[in-house]
């Protein structure tokens, strides 16, 4: 039989190593130490159509996640998708005139927004809206609009429907 | 002839019922005593001391087995997603994978399964063979109830180490998987985890895993003790129990996980 | 002896006094109406072939058990109606030595005499261990304390519950059958530690035991139980020289009489017949 001092101080460590396990699966498996949580500023973007786009979706410039999707909901006046993202406070000097796009991450990965700086000396704040967005691509559509065209104008070319680099 | 069928089907009938009769008075006496228990938690809790000795059977004790696990099931995840993710040309998300995987099913319920074996079955006959010796009895006619002394810190240290030991698996089984899908395989380091990072969520993956295993960490040690002190007071009735334990505090694993999954990523 | 306040009254007024007792257990009747007196500062044996209840009577006793019908009269509180909280002071003042001895198997034998003054008291630990060290010694296993109960003989295990059961100094002891499987000379230790601790400490022991020669050479009184009722009592020699057909079986280990040899069945000659019948 162990001394109660000694049983105390290895169950002090296996708390301890099961406190830091919880530790390493919220901050380094999880999301919560990357951009898009805590501290950052909101912008928005009106989309016609966001197509898979989900929450905590990242926003990316360049490539670089800068930011992720706050919120999603609709506008009660126009029907169309008000995209909120947060931005890192790491990235304040985004022109005014930036555009939006949303793209998939592969052929089947998750949807993102793609920021495109414009020229702008003004740069965006919380709160300001993107205004040149372009919507999702809904595979769908493109295919539908390639058979469409198929039947329409028998184009031989087609086979590799334009779809992809639509 | 007629009557040899007849007698058989109301034999069987009779027998369904008194399996039935008896599943729910162990039922009934299995909810008395968990009252009884949680009656006496703040007696418990106010002599922390006792509970801390049986966290180091219960819960340190059960450290190598989640580890090791923990570890090999990480391995295979990342071996057995790499070759299927590869074929998509996917094999970034490996991290994603192997993370969701354990955070969400894998570490609460193999870990609950591997601690109702290491640490359940190891209760319910340490207290069947004190209840066999009288020790149980010698307590209460020394004016010491048993539920504060013996079984509330028990129950309390598995209810404790439970989460604990599951949150270990996931962090181990995930650092496995890192070596084999990182380290052997080759995947991009920063892809592993940057994908990881952003396809899991802290509240409905990390919290909802940590619920799971706290829910069945209360069920597996509410089944371990009870079996121990409805133990029949033999060497069989030990080892019948400890058995008992092992299957019921599976079977409950995987029906509670069942229900849990339903609930929270529906 | 008692710090009863009603001093002189209720020093001569029986400790336990057990009125109309009847008990049963899955149908059967374990005890039938039976009334049994437990004199302060004697001991008492309590006798009886084997599943006569002698066991069950003290976890009666001990409040372990609540009684069908009857009362349990323990120094003025009636024990089968005593609130929980009651019952657990009550208990306080009882010891019970049980018949494998029931040490706690994950502590060694001084905690294990230590472990009701560290459930019971404030005690600093100093006092703990000198008077841990006490009981030990009136034992005679102060050497032993740091062995593990796995590793004692089991008349040292009785031993060693003996001393936890006095270490709260209660008003009685009861013993559970503390002779039976001990070689002569564990029997003849555990006898004179019976009646030594009784007399030192004023105490007042319930011996429960078959075992006719020890326990007549140290009870004061004696009652014999069967079948659920009292069938003989009186002093050592008034037992001895009972008339009683009960109390001369038991007495003289005879294998047939009250008690039969036969457990109940249908007559012989019936079941015979009745398997030749089946099995045609």
């Amino acid at each position: 039989m162990l001394q109660s001092k000694t049983i105390e101080i290895i169950v002090g460590i296996f708390v301890l190593l099961g406190l830091a396990a919880l530790l390493m699966l919220s901050m380094k498996v999880s999301n919560i130490g990357g951009p898009g949580e805590g501290s950052g500023y909101k912008i928005e973007a009106e989309f016609l159509n966001i197509g898979g786009l989900k929450t905590r979706a990242p926003v990316k410039m360049a490539g670089v996640t800068i930011g992720r999707v706050h919120g999603i909901s609709i506008d009660e006046d126009t029907y169309n998708a008000v995209v909120v993202m947060n931005i890192s406070n790491d990235y304040k000097n985004i022109p005014m005139d930036t555009s939006a796009s949303i793209y998939t991450a592969g052929l089947l990965g998750e949807q993102y927004i793609s920021l495109q700086p414009g020229g702008s000396e003004t740069y965006l704040a919380e709160g300001d809206q993107i205004q040149i967005t372009s919507d999702a691509v809904v595979l769908e559509e493109i295919i539908g609009q390639f058979m469409y065209n198929q039947a329409a104008g028998g184009n031989e070319d087609g086979g590799n429907g334009g779809g992809l680099d639509f | 002839m007629m009557n040899a069928v007849l007698a058989g089907v109301i034999g069987f009938i009779r027998y369904l019922g008194r399996f039935g009769l008896g599943f729910f008075e162990r039922l009934g006496r299995a909810h008395l005593f968990l009252i009884s228990l949680l009656l006496a938690l703040p007696a418990v809790l106010a002599r922390f001391r006792l509970t801390v000795v049986q966290m180091y059977s219960v819960g340190f004790l059960s450290l190598v087995i989640i580890v090791v696990s923990g570890l090999f099931v990480g391995m295979v995840l990342g071996l057995q997603g790499y070759n299927t993710l590869v074929d998509f040309g996917a094999e970034e998300s490996l991290g994603v994978l192997v993370a969701l995987s354990l955070v969400r099913e894998l570490g609460p319920v193999v870990s609950a399964l591997l601690f109702a074996g290491r640490a359940g079955s190891a209760l319910t006959a340490e207290i069947g063979l004190m209840k066999a010796t009288e020790q149980l009895s010698a307590m209460e006619m020394m004016a010491v109830d048993p539920f504060r002394r013996v079984l509330g810190p028990r129950f309390l240290a598995g209810f404790i180490s439970m989460p604990l030991l599951a949150a270990m698996f996931s962090a181990v089984g995930i650092i496995g998987g890192y070596f084999v899908g990182v380290g052997l395989l080759g995947v991009d380091t920063g892809a592993f985890w940057a994908q990881m990072q952003s396809a899991v969520g802290v509240r409905e993956d990390i919290m909802n895993g940590v619920i799971k295993s706290i829910v069945f960490g209360f069920a597996v040690t509410w089944i371990a003790v009870f079996e121990g002190y409805d133990t029949i007071p033999t060497s069989e009735g030990i080892s019948r129990a400890t058995t008992r334990t092992v299957v019921n505090s599976s079977l409950a694993v995987l029906g509670l996980d069942f229900i849990l999954t339903a609930l929270m990523f529906n | 002896m008692t710090e009863n306040n009603n001093a002189s009254a209720a020093a001569d007024q029986p400790l336990v006094r057990i009125r109309n007792l009847s008990f049963r257990r899955a149908g059967r009747l374990i005890f039938d109406d039976v009334d049994i007196d437990i004199p302060r500062g004697r001991i008492t044996g309590i006798m009886g072939p084997s599943g006569c209840g002698k066991t069950t009577l003290l976890r009666l006793i001990g409040g372990q058990l609540k009684p069908a019908a009857g009362s349990i009269d323990f120094d003025g509180m009636i024990i089968n109606q005593l609130r929980r909280k009651s019952l657990f002071e009550a208990r306080k003042r009882m010891g019970m030595l049980f018949q494998s001895g029931a040490l706690l198997t994950d502590m060694n034998v001084f905690d294990n005499v230590a472990f009701p003054l560290r459930e019971h008291t404030e005690l600093p630990e100093s006092m703990i261990h000198d008077l841990v060290i006490m009981k030990l010694e009136a034992v005679g296993l102060r050497g032993a304390r740091n062995l593990m109960s796995s590793e004692l003989s089991g008349g040292m295990a009785r031993r060693v519950a003996l001393a936890r059961a006095i270490a709260l100094d209660p008003d009685m002891i009861m013993y559970d059958e503390p002779f039976t499987g001990q070689d002569p000379i564990s029997m003849g230790v555990l006898i004179r530690l019976i009646k030594r601790t009784n007399d030192a400490l004023g105490l007042t022991s319930m011996l429960v035991s078959h075992d006719v020669a020890e326990t007549a050479s140290i009870a004061d009184y004696i009652y014999v139980l069967s079948d659920g009722k009292v069938v003989g009592q009186g002093s050592p020699d008034e037992i001895r020289d009972s008339e009683s057909e009960w109390v001369r079986q038991f007495m003289d280990a005879r294998p047939d009489g009250p008690v039969p040899f036969h457990y109940p069945a249908p007559a012989f000659e019936d079941e015979l017949l009745a398997g030749t019948r089946e099995s045609s």
